[in-house]
């Protein structure tokens, strides 16, 4: 079992990311349960997003502490809290890295940071960084099927088509700069 | 066919295959999604039913209540401080014999304000005479809830079905469920037909005053019915395994007990959790099992005894505590377990959704094996506490 813990502002689409990563895996016949924080946020408060997966049912219910990977959505929640706090040795980081803020991680973990609103922002016109980490988690990890993704985001876009393949795109430009460094 | 969705939505389209044609209910977390749903679906036709907004839980179960007595199948939920508001009606409910259908998102009750998960909630109106059912992850939250109209609308049963639900684990969480279609509820289901409803072609009078000499024979029937559907929530399991495939409708479930020395107890989704750790204790060659107790209300005494039958240690966690005494189930379990010679403690943990960790259940276990303890709290912040609380 493997889990993934995503860090973000109330408002930046964690939870979603959580579910199309979910589905995702469902896709590919691997079992997954993502949940949100619990409890109630403002919009702009720091958040968690959770997502656990197994070739077997997910029992636990848990939160997460010590995750194997770790989306950062937002980069300015370094300045508040240490995002790799209880991460195990090798583990993997994905970082949207914005200019000016500067990102110590620790040496046992493998880091892929990449300008993803700025991407999401030539790619999409709108700064939804979620599908280009999702590319960058599939690459980076090795545990998720490219199209098995495309397909995810294809079922939640579903009655967005005017979004749709440009949200393909994206998750393809993750994807390429998805290799940890 | 199998989706991966979000709990309330599983919930909600049970319901909705259920063909509920008055659901009413008043939005408070973690139940509202279920809510949303419901009216969703009402709202796009999908669901030929009235959804009526009401002004609180109060109403909202006074309005079940009503629709139901007029011999049409009703759906609500709530959570926490509604069912609370709801509770005057809740006995209403079972004392008029309604077979109303109500999902419980349990959360902790006030003060101090929390709207985190526990049990306590449901665990209060155990004594309501209704049936208590707890799931331990979305698809058995389904299954619970068709299965649970069919148990509840026996003609000979016309009881009110609870299905509990730990808020935000299950109701916010999203996961793989196996979802009927229509034609396979309806197949499995039939129409709701009641013995008796408010009728104008033939009046008749339902909650009427029950004076000394029958209401004692009225409390005693009603609990003579609860006793009856133990056999009937077997019943309606082997049916809905043959028509759905699945085994999630039962009284209890045993996890690797056959040879087990230490025996967990507990409800809802926590037991998840509890299997993972079985398994890694076993791994160990710890010789540990569970015993998941589904129908809480009626209680099925002798289930559990004999699954308990060989166990030398029994350490039940309730996630709910009658202050004053000890958790609910453990005093249940200790009664049913007198002069058998066994080691039976009590551990209260998760309240507020304080998290319930692998930690938290390797903790119960070993102090399961090694203490007799009738109320013991797990996790406590000793620096939280009074000095001389800290013991």
């Amino acid at each position: 079992m493997k889990e993934l813990k995503i860090f973000a502002r109330a408002g930046q689409g964690a939870i979603t990311t959580a579910a199309i990563l979910g589905e995702a895996f469902f896709h590919q016949k691997i079992y997954a349960y993502a949940f949100p924080n619990f409890g109630a946020a403002r919009m702009g408060a720091p958040m968690n997003a959770f997502l656990r997966y197994d070739n077997n049912p997910v029992r636990l219910r848990s939160q997460i502490y010590n995750p194997d990977s770790i989306i950062v959505v937002d980069p300015t929640l370094f300045k508040s809290q240490n995002c790799f706090a209880g991460m195990k040795d090798g583990s993997v980081a994905i970082i949207a890295i914005r200019e000016g803020i500067k990102v110590e991680a620790p040496k046992n973990i493998k880091v892929v940071s990449l300008p993803a609103e700025q991407i999401a922002m030539e790619i999409i016109g709108r700064p939804f960084s979620n599908t280009v980490l999702m590319g960058a988690f599939c690459k980076a990890t090795g545990d998720l099927k490219l199209e098995s993704l495309i397909e995810a985001v294809k079922i939640q876009f579903a009655d967005k088509p005017e979004v749709l393949d440009k949200n393909i795109q994206a998750v393809k430009k993750g994807f390429e700069l998805g290799a940890a460094s | 066919m199998k989706q991966f969705i979000e709990g309330s939505w599983a919930m909600a389209y049970a319901a909705k295959l259920c063909r509920p044609q008055v659901v009413s209910a008043y939005p408070i977390t973690p139940q509202t999604h279920i809510v949303e749903h419901m009216a969703e679906f009402v709202a796009s036709g999908e669901l030929a039913a009235e959804s009526v907004n009401v002004e609180s839980e109060h109403s909202a179960a006074s309005l079940v209540l009503g629709a139901q007595a007029t011999g049409v199948r009703t759906f609500t939920a709530t959570s926490s401080q509604g069912l609370f508001l709801m509770q005057e009606v809740v006995f209403n409910i079972a004392g008029m014999r309604l077979p109303v259908m109500m999902v419980c998102a349990n959360r902790a009750i006030s003060a101090p304000i929390n709207i985190w998960n526990d049990q306590q909630d449901s665990i209060a109106l155990r004594d309501a005479g209704w049936v208590q059912l707890y799931a331990e992850n979305n698809q058995e939250a389904l299954d619970l809830i068709i299965a649970g109209y069919k148990i509840g609308e026996n003609p000979k049963i016309m009881l009110p079905i609870m299905v509990c639900v730990d808020g935000f684990i299950l109701t916010h969480g999203m996961e793989t469920v196996d979802m009927p279609t229509q034609e396979e509820v309806d197949k499995f289901l039939p129409k709701y037909n009641p013995p008796y409803k408010l009728d104008v072609e033939n009046p008749m009078s339902l909650g009427l005053l029950g004076d000394p000499t029958v209401y004692l024979e009225n409390r005693y029937a009603l609990h003579k019915t609860l006793e009856e559907v133990i056999p009937e929530i077997n019943k309606v399991g082997a049916e809905y395994k043959k028509a759905f495939g699945r085994d999630s409708i039962r009284l209890v479930e045993e996890y690797k007990l056959d040879d087990a020395e230490i025996a967990l107890v507990a409800m809802g989704s926590v037991c998840g959790s509890i299997k993972d750790v079985v398994d890694q204790e076993r791994a160990k060659g710890a010789k540990v099992g569970m015993l998941k107790i589904v129908s809480y209300r009626p209680f099925p005494g002798e289930a559990i005894k004999k699954a308990l039958a060989k166990v030398s240690c029994v350490g039940i966690l309730d996630k709910n505590i009658s202050l004053g005494a000890a958790g609910a189930v453990y005093t249940e379990i200790n009664s049913l377990m007198a002069g058998q010679n066994k080691k039976v403690s009590g551990f209260v943990a998760g309240l507020g959704g304080r998290d319930i960790t692998p930690q938290t259940i390797q903790e119960i276990i070993k102090t399961t094996k090694n203490e007799v303890n009738a109320c013991k709290f797990i996790g406590l912040n000793k620096e939280l506490l009074w000095d001389e609380f800290r013991v």
